[in-house]
């Protein structure tokens, strides 16, 4: 894996709750095309690392840089989608109410144009979009193979199936980089096999790069190109899976060994 | 006729992504438009038109209006009366004073005007959700009556503080005033219904439903896959007190000719949320059939004693009316939450697969 250009820079990132701190002084890069894994214990600040890439909280030090750019404080997380940043949620976020088309179609919205009044006309332009969309939207479905449950309502899927969908959703908005919240946790191991294996194509196919959030190690040994590991808000270190794996503080902090301060 | 989709093979996304895409369903639609155009002019009596059918397409616009926004947006408004006041007020404004303008233009005009108060009573969602949002719209229901009472330039200073419909034409046939006959009147709020239906079904199956459906069933998720929240709620809320606007034209101008704010005041908001409660949520079908059922069933309790030879006291037949409407949303809510639109879809997923009971 050669280490190109950082397509991400979390720099020197704190963030607290009150007296909780979810965030210390987090540095991360993800370099363009590759695969990072973020591990660590229960609470380790995972979600909040992601929720803060996606603009959802706002850091109280640090900088975000992405694609070169550094991102404003006030951005919001549709600024930020719509930047290039796609992700899947570590429950599942699906919108409930409607189908698995019309949640990968929703997944299309920052790239449509189409004004109030052509839509509600569903004439000329903006019945071309929805097409032009939608076949965009039917190649993921057969990427996911999920045509099948096309015209379901995604309350109705079991879970293994909503987490696929999710994704589907997350890559019809096209990303440039792909924020996985345990993507596999709760599944069963053919379920979690045929997510590693959706998760290997989306490189493949879509050359997305993407940051991926897992428990399981085995997982996280077989697909990623490097790790990051986190603990009580803190990066404890980082390195390809194998160095992380026989890495003293990681092994210490899944043991559970209370560390001596100072 | 049999009901079936086999054999009808979907060849594009386009015939896939038709609002009727099996044929029997299309014909079924013709054949109701063709008895609404034509049979029923052709049969309906005075009585028909003027206490059931004219009021139940009014509403049936209002009922979508407020199904857009709660329905599809997930924005619970208890407004509506206030923006079809609106709706009233702008038409009798803009008649009296452009005399020459086409009544057509000022309905839409009218809706047009509603949508901007709309917006401006929508601002707070984007702060507060749920219950305060729908006590913040109640105060908007509130402050709108209140200002058509209380400003006499939007009554022409009349004193009775009443408003009143002058006589319109449109292509020749008078459509508004007392000389408009029931029908002509009839026809033209059909014909609304029908235009407003269509393009409000296109509105929900695009981009901008999809949006208002994500923001419904979960704002945080729908913002972090890019949907703005500011855009989309108050294009809910513009659309939704448009139709809602338009409702209000016509309730004033078609069906009752001259009003005071008394016919848009909180039971009418929530009446026409019963509507949609019980027609169903997110539905365009079940916004018209949940208002045929409220304009339906104090006419259905005032005459079936009455067949049986019992005279109920006016008082009485109000009270049990409340009784039955409270029942019906309570078991709606239970029971049904899909309302009459689900039932409807029940039925004809019966008849498609009839006769395998499978
Ligand atoms: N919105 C929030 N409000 C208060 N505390 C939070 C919030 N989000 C996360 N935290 C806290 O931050 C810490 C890290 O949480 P999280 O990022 O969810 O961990 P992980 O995903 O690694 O399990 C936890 O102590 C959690 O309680
Ligand atoms: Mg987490």
């Amino acid at each position: 894996m050669s280490q190109g250009e950082a397509i991400l820079q979390v720099q020197e990132v704190s963030l607290s709750f009150g007296a909780v701190q979810a965030l210390i002084d987090v540095s991360v890069d993800v370099y363009a095309g590759e695969l990072l894994a973020i591990i660590g214990p229960n609470g380790a600040g995972k979600t909040s690392l992601l929720n803060v890439i996606s603009g959802v909280y706002r850091p109280q030090r640090g900088r975000i840089v992405f694609m070169g750019k550094e991102r404003p404080r006030h951005t919001r997380p549709y600024e930020v989608a719509r930047q290039g940043i796609a992700r899947t949620f570590q429950n599942v976020a699906l919108f409930k109410g409607m189908t698995v088309l019309e949640n990968l179609m929703t997944g299309r919205a920052l790239h449509m144009r189409r004004g109030l009044f052509s839509q509600a006309l569903y004439w000329g332009w903006a019945l071309r979009e929805e097409e032009e969309h939608r076949a965009y939207v039917e190649k993921i479905i057969d990427f996911l193979e999920i045509e099948a449950i096309r015209k379901t309502p995604v309350g109705r899927l079991p879970y293994g199936l909503q987490k696929r969908v999710e994704l589907g959703r997350a890559l019809a908005a096209e990303p440039k980089l792909l924020l996985l919240d345990e993507p596999m946790a709760g599944m069963n191991v053919e379920e979690k096999e045929d997510m590693c294996r959706f998760i290997l194509d989306t490189r493949e196919e879509f050359g997305i790069t993407c940051v991926l959030i897992e428990h399981d190690m085995g997982v996280v040994m077989d697909i990623s190109d490097r790790v990051v590991v986190l603990d009580y808000g803190r990066k404890i270190a980082e390195g390809s899976p194998e160095e992380v794996r026989t890495n003293q503080d990681v092994i210490d902090a899944y043991l559970g060994v209370v560390h001596e301060e100072g | 006729m049999i009901y079936r989709e086999t054999g009808q093979f979907k060849t594009s996304y386009r015939r896939d992504q038709a609002i009727f895409p099996i044929a029997q369903d299309r014909w079924f639609v013709v054949a109701a438009l063709g008895v609404a155009f034509v049979v029923v002019p052709l049969v309906a009596n005075e009585y028909w038109l003027q206490a059931v059918l004219i009021p139940w397409l009014v509403f049936s616009i209002a009922a979508i209006g407020l199904n857009l926004l709660t329905g599809y947006a997930g924005q619970l408004s208890l407004g509506t009366g206030g923006f079809m006041a609106v709706g009233a007020y702008a038409v009798y404004k803009l008649t009296t004073a452009f005399p020459e303008l086409n009544v057509i233009v000022v309905f839409l005009l009218a809706g047009l005007f509603a949508a901007g108060v709309g917006i401006l009573f929508g601002l707070p969602s984007l702060r507060i959700k749920g219950l305060y949002l729908a006590v913040a719209t109640l105060a908007a229901q509130f402050f709108l009556i209140w200002l058509f009472n209380r400003v006499p330039w939007f009554f022409n200073y009349n004193p009775s503080g009443t408003i009143t419909m002058p006589p319109r034409t449109f292509l020749g046939v008078m459509v508004t005033g007392p000389e408009a006959t029931a029908t002509v009147r009839y026809l033209v709020a059909l014909s609304f219904v029908v235009v407003f239906a269509l393009l409000a079904k296109n509105l929900v199956r695009t981009n901008i439903g999809r949006t208002w459906m994500a923001i419904r069933d979960m704002d945080v998720a729908a913002e972090i896959i890019g949907i703005r929240p500011l855009t989309t709620k108050l294009s809910a809320f513009a659309v939704s007190s448009f139709y809602c606007g338009l409702a209000g034209a016509l309730v004033f101008s078609l069906y009752l000719g001259s009003v005071e704010t008394l016919a848009f005041d909180i039971t009418v908001s929530f009446e026409v949320l019963f509507m949609i409660i019980i027609g169903g949520l997110g539905s365009i079908l079940g916004s018209i059939l949940g208002a045929g059922f409220i304009v339906l069933v104090p006419i259905f309790l005032t005459n079936v004693p009455r067949l049986f030879g019992i005279e109920v006291p006016v008082d009485l037949a109000k009270e049990v009316e409340a009784m039955v409407f409270g029942g019906l949303i309570v078991f709606f809510l239970i029971v049904e939450p899909l309302g009459l639109a689900r039932l409807w879809q029940i039925a004809k997923e019966k008849l498609r697969r009839w006769p395998f009971p499978y």
